[in-house]
């Protein structure tokens, strides 16, 4: 019996990055433009979209795919609005693969302008999969405190901007809104930071226009 | 925890290089993996020991590389490498740093039996 090393050299990410790549060629052929958002449980992601629904729709058609381990509970929130939205449920898997998307990406209908993908609700491993998006957020609500960014660094790293939700808990709760917007960018100087609030509504329109803004560019790019 | 699906991926990987190169057994696998992978070793390699039984790798060690982040300074543009943050650039101390590897999860060889 001969032992033999055998050198390979492969991405263990490689078929994910792969499919992620051929959905982001399909939805800029379709000019839609996909926003990736990724928190712990509870950061506020859905009330986020339900918001955001608020100033985008029926003007700038959306659709919505919600990741969910086990129920489709947050699909029916955002079907409440009348708005297009596809559950993934995992089945214990904690977070979505390029693969779940791809699935179902053909059911988008023609016109869509804005693609949500609510991830499922995990800091961690949803940040190593590509799923074809253009933009991925990251949320952190007030309650979770500062130190988030230092404990989930490849999340920051990777997302091009930061949403601080439930902005309107500030006051009852101590939080160093300053603080936090360092540690976030110590870890990625680069990135775009929003504040929020799905109680009062605060800095929600600012967010909508920015992904208006966005979006244009993309159409541009694609032109 | 998504170091199963990982574990997984280097299964399909490992099938395909057996198809190809049809050996019967593998001894030993290398994965790199950097500091900033977001895969926590210890759970890498509980998934492994569970997804190996009863495969072609059933009595395969797993050896786990960890290699340091790599950032460039944006100010003075020195490469450097660190393990934890922050990370400041050591010639003049900027914090204001490009990542610009230690993200990665890769197959570097396996050893098989032929
Ligand atoms: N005070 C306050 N509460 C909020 C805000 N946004 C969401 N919440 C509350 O936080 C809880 C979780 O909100 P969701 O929008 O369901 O959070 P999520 O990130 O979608 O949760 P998962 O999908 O389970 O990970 C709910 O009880 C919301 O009412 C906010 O801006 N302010
Ligand atoms: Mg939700
Ligand atoms: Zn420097």
């Amino acid at each position: 019996m001969n032992r033999k090393e055998i050198t390979v050299f492969e991405d263990l990410l490689g078929s994910n990055k792969k499919i992620a790549n051929e959905l982001r060629h399909y939805l800029r052929a379709k000019g839609i433009f996909t926003i990736n958002l990724m928190s712990s449980p509870g950061s506020g992601k859905t009330s986020l979209i339900e918001k955001l629904i608020d100033h985008l729709w029926p003007q700038h058609p959306l659709a919505v795919i919600e990741g969910d381990i086990e129920t489709d509970l947050d699909a029916a929130r955002i079907r409440a609005k009348g708005v297009p939205a596809w559950q993934i449920t995992t089945g214990g898997a904690c977070h979505l693969e390029a693969k779940m998307i791809a699935r179902i990406i053909r059911e988008i209908p023609e016109k869509t302008e804005f693609l949500f993908i609510e991830n499922v609700g995990n800091l961690v491993c949803p940040a190593s999969y590509d799923l074809g998006e253009n933009l991925r957020f990251v949320l952190l609500s007030i309650p979770e405190g500062e130190d988030k960014p230092l404990k989930y660094p490849k999340a920051f790293l990777t997302a091009q901007g930061l949403i601080i939700t439930k902005i309107d808990l500030l006051g009852p709760i101590s939080f160093d809104l300053d603080k936090v917007k360092e540690e976030a960018r110590k870890i990625n100087p680069t990135l775009v930071i929003f504040t929020t609030s799905s109680r009062t509504g605060e800095g929600i329109k600012e967010f909508a226009t920015y992904l208006i803004q966005q979006r244009q560019r993309f159409q541009e790019n694609n032109a | 925890m998504h170091e199963l699906s990982l574990i997984a991926s280097l299964f399909e990987i490992l099938e395909a290089q057996k198809a190809e190169k049809g050996f019967t057994k593998i001894t030993a696998i290398k994965l790199r993996c950097g500091v900033f992978s977001g895969v926590v070793p210890e759970c890498l390699e509980a998934a492994f020991e569970v997804y190996k039984k009863d495969t072609f790798a059933s009595e395969a060690k797993l050896i786990l590389e960890v290699v340091p982040v790599k950032f460039r300074c944006r100010r003075c543009q020195q490469i450097e490498t660190a393990y934890d943050l922050p990370f400041f650039c050591p010639v003049c101390q900027s914090k204001d740093v490009e990542i610009l590897d230690g993200t990665e999860l890769t197959l570097v060889s396996f050893e098989a039996e032929i």
